[in-house]
Parts: C-alpha cells; sequence; structure tokens
C-alpha cells in the first residue's frame, strides 16, 4: 500500500506540488491524469525518488510504502528502486542486448548465476509479453526493436527484478494505436501482481485501464476517487471541465 | 541606360564578391596541400642528395680494395675505429707549407696525389676540385645517394658529421612515440578521474567554476610550460632520483601529462555528459548505484567521445615543440629508460633548422622529419574524427 | 553493502584526481605569478633588455609580439570569415563542404612546427621575405586561421534562418542579405573568435622560430620586413640560451608573468563576450 501525506513540493522556488495526500491499494492502478505541468509526473517519481537527482528541490509531507517512510535517513534508495520499478515516456533501452537489458538489473544487483540470470530474463520477458517476439532475437541490439517492442522490454526490465510497485509515466504516449493497446493489455494482466501508478495525458486511456483516477490541476489534487465514479460523475467542476474537453 | 549600367555593376560586385567567397572557401585545403607540396619537395631531396657532404670526395690509393663506403663506416674510419688511415685537408696543412702548396693551391692536388700514392690505406676527404687527376695511383670513390632504408632504418643521428653526415630517424621517431607514450599513461588516469568527478560528481556550481578554468588553461603557451619544467620538474627529478641530469624522457613525458590533461578532460567531459538522460534514470530507476550507472551505462555509452579525447591527447603530445625541446635533454639516441634524456622529432627540427644552410641535406632531412610528423598527426586526427564520429548515438539518431 | 564501499572508495578516488588536476594547473599558474609579479613593472614594460638580457626590460619583446598578432589577424581574419561565409551560406551541403569541413579540422590538428618549417620554405625562402614581420605574420595568421573559421561559422549558424528567408523575401540578393543581416548579426561572435585568436598568436613559439624571432634586438621594427623578437621566444633564449642563465631568471619570470597575463586575458575577454552574448540572446 502506497501512502502520501501533506506532500509539498518545491523546484527551487516553484512550488510544484501542494498539500497532497493520497492511499494507493496493493494490486490497483492507479491514473493520475491533468493538463501538462500539472504536476502528476513530479508526484509519480516522489514513490521512487527519482526526484532527487534533481538540485535544488524540497520536499515535506509523509511518503509510505507498505507503512514505511521511503524518505527516512536509513532507507537505501537502491534498495527502494528495486522494489518500485519505473517506466519512462519514451522507450529508453541501454545501447546493449536485449537479453543484457533486461538482465541489467539483475547484475548490478550482484546476481552472477548465468542459469537464474537467463531464467529470470524469460520469466520477465514473458511477464511483459514479448518472450515469442524477441525469443530469436535476444542477442541483438535492443534498438532493432520497434518502439512497441523497446516500452514492452523497458517493461521486462523492470519485472526483472521483481518490484512490488510499477510505476509508469504515460508509458504509450511516444507509440501508435497498435503498440498502445498492447501495453493496456498487458498493464490489466500486470495488475494481478503488482501494483501500478500509471501517469498519462489520455483520458480514455485512464479510464480503461485504472481503478482509481486521481485528478491534478495546478499543483493540486483537485479530486481523487474510483474511475468510473469520476469518468461518469465528477464532484468538482474543473474535472468536470477538463474531461469534457473545455480545456487542458 | 544609367539604370543599367549601375544594375551592371552591382552584379559585377556580386559576382567578384562571390568569386571571392568560394575561392576563401578552399583556402584550408589550399594551405594544406602547399604543406603537403613544400614539405616533401623540400624533404624528398634528401634522397637525391650524396651521402657525402656536398662538393667533397673520397680518394683512395689504385690499389685500394675499398669500393663503396656506408656512412657509418665512412664515419668510423675518420674516428679512428679501422685499419684505414683517415686524411682531411688540414692534415695536407700541417704536413706542407703555404708555399709548397702554391699559389691558389695549385700545387695542393698534386701534393695530395703524392700522399694518396705513399699510403695505400688512406682514405682522403677532399674538396671535389682538388682531387688529383690523371694520376693512375689514385682512385675515387663513386658517391651514393642517401637512401630510403638508412633514413628511415638508421638507429644514428649525427646530421652535423662530416665527411658523411648520418641521418637515422629512428632514435628520433621512437624518441617522440616514447615520450607521448609516457605522457598519456600519465594523463589518462588523472585526466579521466577528473571528467568522472567534473561531469558526474561535483556540484553544479563547482563545475561552473572549474570547467572554464580548465579550457582557459589549456591556452597557457607552451613555452611557459616548459619554462616551468626547466626550473621546477627538471631539478626536482634530478634531486629526488638521483640522477646526473635531469632533463629526461621522464620530464618531457611529465609535461607533456599536464600539457594534454585540458584538451582530453574537455573533450571527455561533453561525451559523458552528452550520455541521454534517459539511460542514467532507467538505470538509477533499476536501483543501480551511482557508481555502477557511471561503469556499466554512461562510460560504454560515451566511449567513442573518451576515446577521441584520448587520441586528441596523443596528438597534441606527439606535435609539440618548446616544452618538450625545453626540458628532454634531447640527446639523439635510441630511448631505453624513462630516466635518460631523449630527442623528439618535433623537438629536433625546432633545435637544428635554425642552423641548417638552405637546400643542404641536413635542412633536407629536418623537412623529411616534419614529414613524417605531419603523416602521424594527420593519422591521429583522422582516427579522432573517425572514433568520434562512430557514436552511437549519432547513428541511431537519439 | 559491499556496492556502497566500492561507490564510496571510486568516488573518493576521483575526488581526489580531480582535485590534484585543478591543483597541478593552478599550482603551475600560482608559481609563476608568485615568482613573476616581482619582476613586473612599469620599466620591466617599457625598456629594452641590457646586460646580455639578465636585466632591463621587454618592451622590444612586447611590441613585436603586438606586431605579429596585428599581422597575423590582418591575413587570418578576412580570409577566415569569408571562408566560413561560403561554407555557412553558399555552398550547401555537398561532398564539397564535408572536404573543407575535414581540412579545416586537419588544419588544426597540424603541429605548430610544421607550420614553422612550411613558413620557412614558402614565406622566408621561396617568396623572399626573409625573416620578417611579414613571414611571420603569414605563417601565424595560417595557423590560426581554423580558428577564425569556426567561430564565424557558428556565429552565422547561431543566426536564425527567418533573417535568411525574411532578407531575401524583400528581394535582397544572397549578397545583400550576407553583407547587411548576417555579418552585423554575428559580428559579436567573430569578435570573440578573433580574441580568442589573439591569445593563440601571442604565445606561440615554434611558428616563429625560423619565420621572424630575433634573438636580441633592442630597436624596434621599422617595416614588415624587419625581424622583432617576441615574448613567447624571449622566454624560450633567457632560459635556455642567454649569457648568463640565473641571472636571467628573474626576468625570464616576469616575461612568463607578461605572456600568461596577455593570454589568459585574451580568453577571459572573449569568455566574458560569449557571456554578455549569450545573456542578451536569452
Amino acid at each position: 500500500m502506497i501512502e502520501a501525506k501533506n506532500i509539498d513540493f518545491y523546484y527551487g522556488d516553484f512550488h510544484a506540488l501542494k498539500n497532497i495526500s493520497m492511499k494507493m491499494e496493493a494490486h490497483t492502478v492507479t491514473a493520475f491524469i491533468g493538463p501538462s505541468g500539472c504536476g502528476k509526473s513530479t508526484f509519480l517519481r516522489l514513490f521512487n525518488r527519482m526526484n532527487d537527482l534533481i538540485d535544488a528541490t524540497r520536499l515535506t509531507g509523509e511518503c509510505r510504502i507498505d507503512g514505511a517512510d521511503i524518505y527516512h535517513k536509513s532507507v537505501d534508495v537502491d534498495e527502494l528502486r528495486k522494489k518500485v520499478g519505473m517506466v519512462f515516456q519514451k522507450p529508453n533501452p541501454f545501447p546493449k542486448s536485449v537479453f543484457e537489458n533486461v538482465a541489467y538489473g539483475l547484475r548490478v544487483g550482484g546476481m552472477t548465476d548465468k542459469n537464474r540470470i537467463r531464467q529470470r530474463v524469460e520469466a520477465a520477458l514473458t511477464g511483459a509479453a514479448l518472450w515469442d517476439e524477441v525469443k530469436d532475437k535476444l542477442k541483438k541490439s535492443a534498438f532493432e526493436l520497434s518502439g512497441g517492442q523497446q516500452q514492452r522490454l523497458c517493461i521486462a526490465r523492470a519485472l526483472a527484478i521483481s518490484p512490488a510497485i510499477l510505476l509508469m509515466d504515460e508509458p504509450a504516449s511516444a507509440l501508435d494505436p497498435v503498440s498502445t493497446s498492447k501495453i493496456e493489455d498487458l498493464i490489466h494482466v500486470l495488475k494481478k501482481e503488482y501494483t501500478l501508478v500509471i501517469v498519462t495525458h489520455n483520458m480514455q486511456q485512464a479510464a480503461r485501464v485504472s481503478d482509481k483516477t486521481g485528478f491534478f490541476m495546478l499543483g493540486e489534487l483537485v479530486e481523487f476517487s474510483d474511475t468510473k465514479k469520476m469518468f461518469l460523475n465528477p464532484e468538482k467542476e474543473e474535472t468536470q471541465n477538463y474531461l469534457t474537453g473545455r480545456f487542458g | 541606360m544609367k539604370p543599367d549600367l549601375l544594375r551592371c555593376k552591382r552584379k559585377g560586385f556580386r559576382l567578384f564578391a562571390e568569386a571571392l567567397f568560394t575561392l576563401s572557401g578552399t583556402v584550408t585545403t589550399v594551405v594544406i596541400l602547399l604543406i603537403i607540396l613544400f614539405l616533401f619537395k623540400e624533404g624528398a631531396g634528401l634522397f637525391r642528395s650524396n651521402e657525402v657532404e656536398k662538393g667533397y670526395s673520397l680518394c683512395v690509393h689504385a690499389s685500394s680494395p675499398v669500393e663503396r663506403l656506408s656512412p657509418a663506416q665512412i664515419k668510423q674510419i675518420f674516428d679512428y675505429e679501422t685499419e684505414w688511415i683517415p686524411f682531411r685537408l688540414e692534415d695536407l696543412f700541417d704536413r706542407y707549407s703555404e708555399e709548397e702548396l702554391g699559389k691558389d693551391y695549385a700545387l695542393l692536388p698534386g701534393k695530395l696525389g703524392e700522399e694518396i700514392t705513399k699510403e695505400p690505406k688512406l682514405v682522403a676527404f677532399v674538396p671535389t676540385q682538388y682531387v688529383p687527376t690523371g694520376l693512375p695511383t689514385v682512385r675515387v670513390l663513386p658517391g651514393s645517394r642517401i637512401g630510403w632504408l638508412r633514413f628511415f632504418g638508421g638507429k644514428e643521428w649525427m646530421p652535423t658529421a662530416t665527411p658523411a653526415p648520418l641521418f637515422g630517424v629512428l632514435p628520433l621517431l621512437l624518441g617522440t612515440l616514447w615520450v607521448s607514450l609516457f605522457a598519456i599513461l600519465i594523463a589518462l588516469p588523472l585526466g579521466l578521474g577528473a571528467t568522472v568527478y567534473l561531469s558526474e560528481l561535483a556540484g553544479e556550481k563547482m563545475r561552473r567554476l572549474l570547467k572554464p578554468a580548465i579550457e582557459l588553461l589549456a591556452g597557457i603557451p607552451s613555452v611557459v610550460y616548459g619554462f616551468f619544467g626547466l626550473v621546477v620538474l627538471v631539478p626536482f627529478l634530478q634531486r629526488t632520483g638521483g640522477l646526473p641530469v635531469g632533463e629526461t624522457a621522464l620530464a618531457g613525458s611529465l609535461i607533456l601529462a599536464i600539457m594534454a590533461l585540458p584538451t582530453i578532460i574537455t573533450v571527455a567531459e561533453d561525451a559523458m555528459r552528452n550520455t541521454p538522460k534517459a539511460l542514467r534514470e532507467a538505470s538509477l530507476a533499476l536501483g543501480a548505484t551511482r557508481w555502477q550507472t557511471i561503469y556499466r551505462v554512461v562510460f560504454p555509452a560515451s566511449v567513442s567521445g573518451i576515446s577521441a579525447a584520448i587520441v586528441l591527447g596523443i596528438g597534441r603530445a606527439v606535435g609539440e615543440t618548446m616544452a618538450v625541446l625545453m626540458v628532454t635533454g634531447n640527446a639523439a639516441v635510441m630511448p631505453s629508460s624513462l630516466l635518460e634524456p631523449v630527442r623528439t622529432i618535433p623537438a629536433t627540427i625546432a633545435a637544428e633548422l635554425g642552423e641548417a644552410p638552405a637546400g643542404g641535406a641536413h635542412y633536407q632531412a629536418l623537412f623529411m622529419l616534419g614529414c613524417i610528423l605531419f603523416l602521424i598527426t594527420l593519422l591521429i586526427s583522422t582516427a579522432a574524427e573517425i572514433i568520434s564520429g562512430k557514436s552511437f548515438y549519432n547513428k541511431k539518431g537519439i | 553493502m559491499n556496492k556502497r564501499t566500492s561507490q564510496r572508495i571510486a568516488f573518493g578516488i576521483f575526488r581526489i584526481l580531480g582535485i590534484s588536476v585543478v591543483g597541478i594547473l593552478v599550482g603551475i599558474l600560482g608559481f609563476i605569478v608568485y615568482h613573476g609579479v616581482g619582476a613586473v613593472s612599469w620599466e620591466f614594460l617599457t625598456t629594452a633588455p641590457s646586460d646580455g638580457m639578465t636585466a632591463g626590460g621587454i618592451f622590444p619583446a612586447i611590441v613585436g609580439t603586438l606586431c605579429l598578432v596585428a599581422g597575423s589577424l590582418t591575413i587570418a581574419v578576412p580570409l577566415g570569415v569569408m571562408s566560413a561565409i561560403y561554407t555557412t551560406e553558399y555552398a550547401g551541403n555537398g561532398r564539397v563542404i564535408r572536404l573543407i569541413r575535414i581540412m579545416t579540422n586537419n588544419l588544426s590538428g597540424i603541429p605548430s612546427i610544421i607550420f614553422g618549417l612550411f613558413g620557412m620554405a614558402l614565406f622566408v625562402n621561396r617568396l623572399g621575405f626573409g625573416d620578417s614581420i611579414l613571414a611571420g605574420s603569414c605563417t601565424l595568421g595560417l595557423l590560426v586561421l581554423p580558428v577564425v573559421i569556426r567561430t564565424t561559422e557558428e556565429a552565422l549558424k547561431a543566426i536564425p534562418d527567418a533573417f535568411r528567408t525574411g532578407s531575401l523575401a524583400l528581394g535582397a540578393t544572397r549578397l545583400q542579405t550576407v553583407g547587411r543581416i548576417l555579418l552585423p548579426a554575428a559580428f559579436p561572435n567573430i569578435i570573440t573568435g578573433l580574441i580568442l585568436s589573439v591569445g593563440r598568436v601571442a604565445g606561440e613559439t615554434a611558428p616563429i622560430l625560423f619565420t621572424v624571432a630575433a634573438y636580441f634586438l633592442p630597436r624596434l621594427p621599422e617595416s614588415v620586413f624587419d625581424q622583432v623578437m617576441a615574448l613567447p621566444y624571449h622566454l624560450y633564449v633567457i632560459v635556455t640560451s642567454g649569457t648568463d642563465l640565473e641571472a636571467a631568471r628573474p626576468v625570464a619570470y616576469g616575461t612568463a608573468l607578461v605572456l600568461i597575463v596577455l593570454v589568459l586575458f585574451m580568453n577571459l575577454l572573449a569568455s566574458f563576450f560569449r557571456k554578455i552574448l549569450d545573456a542578451k540572446k536569452g
């Protein structure tokens, strides 16, 4: 279970997230929607502490995963990131072979047993619905795959280290419709084993894949409820306006 | 009519200006071609020169078995290292007075003939105009041209030796490579370490201060580095190493390493920072530590840029003249140790061209050295270009 | 926590290496400044060397270097700017342009001593300039040509295409566009390249060894066919082949300091200039 309490976040002087609280249950898909620059990606990146990489940022509030404060001093960030996987907006495979891309997380985690690595890679690629397409080109460069395959490779790469949570930052925004629907199918399957949080600018996508949806605007969480409810009967007027395309 | 004339004038000016631009566009190409032309033209003359000094001949007794002498053999003879007796014009002046040699040395060839006839083991080195003619006892040795093999394979560089200078390029070539090689070996860990520090570890403020500072240091004149080496490094090496002289290959390598550092750091740092942010994030998001990310992702991704930096550093070291000239001691011997003096090709050119008479064999030999240096650096800069063009990301357009 | 330790060790080493590199370079600078500051005075800058170059000043060398700077820029700037105009505005993107670019790159990679050899063969001997400011300036001019070309190219490329299309759409010829729009817009950047060239020319020794530099010549040059003393060569001479090397040391430190200040000042000026321009654009 992921829990955020009274989160405020600043880039320098810019107040990017304003007093946000939210709970996400295990084995659910939560979608964040909102106009660009609303803070949804920033919020997502709090949970694997990717925002740490940016200079001059400041965070107040509490961020807990399974009850443990992930910003506590004793937390090992690398270990946290192994538990909280992430898939980025653009497919970003390493300039290595398909196999080595998936094995990367295992290797940096200290796994050396070749057989185990092979098993885990196969399992991860299967889990990402990619195994059948790439089993004959594991040694080929990852760049030879199509954009959609590359993105599923990045998902497989994240799955290989068995995270509990998978964060997806607009995972289909750079892909064509066919690849997008494959990724969405995959999200439905992954839900059984992982807790997913997905940022998307595509409202239909949020409606299709998620159980709960949070609507962000100008750094605030305007509304957070069951997806069905939000799309059929939003509480706030801003949400209504956004969903009906009056701005954004 | 008038506007037409004006238009004509304008058009003429435009064509003239554009022709000028086009011509200027080729200027670098022309300069390079001219450099090649002049270097090779002057240098190639070397292989048309005689091995024996211009205007001089070697004479022996007619019965002498000597057929042809190589420069090295001539040197041995005139160093009294053989059974043959060397004989120079000065020896003749020692034996005969001015009167005996006659007005304008008219009698000199005759006296020389007498000496050669008297002593069958004599090898005389005299101006060609004084060679005795018509004497059956005197034979003039045929002169041979300086050969490619002797130039490129020769192990001795004694360009001012008489009667026959030795132009063996090997000690200089190896000296150049020797000094540069160790310079790079020293500069590499320092430079790459500093690069990683600058691009990955130093904070943004520190980086903004240090990067321009290091770039600035690339602009310090080489003669200043040489001066520093001479007054600080050389005495230091001599004292700590207990060496007879501090001017050694090591001093050269150290100074070159320091001089190559800014080049290596600037180029390699650019390469490392150009690693796409997405790759770093992907690695960190998979739980890799910063160090794992650096050596598993950033290094491999920027390897072509880093190699180009190293190659450029080598190029800078190979061509460097003044600093090396000032601190390496300039002994033209085959390099065998870091703690002995060596001499590099650029230093040789700088040190000797001033004393080599234009058009002489020595002058031509120095231009030939220039050709060799030119080819080496051309090879290096082409290599750098190919390597840096090979970047993975350039090709894939990422 | 094994990988933590290895990271800590690796980063520690890099930090030490990085700081020591900066330390070495700053140390060299500091050494020269420390020893040179005492030697430099108004008199040092304005009088000729005396007592076998162990005393007096370096005035003729400063004047000589300034002559060479002026001479070489007179040659390199028009040629380089026109060459850059050709490659960016006229030549398109074909094979010719690639060849030219490769040649420019190669030219900048040629060691300066080769320029010295070439200058001696062409300007001093073949064209009969003799050891002279003219021969030295030509040699140095060719040496900095790539610098001028590259900075001008960058300046021209930085100008938005809208300027060009806008001018051409109004019926201006390409040449008029270059002369009235592009060159004025690129001018400040070209100046930056010029300043960088000054720094480079002022510090070079090898190319002037056989084309212009005089060992000792206390009078000032009267024409472009005169030899001159130059700062870097003067430093080389007084530390390696003077009459009394030890006695000449203070003069040497002073000369080195003047040289460094001149070169670094030029580089700083250039980067300062660039910063102002960037700020204006931003």
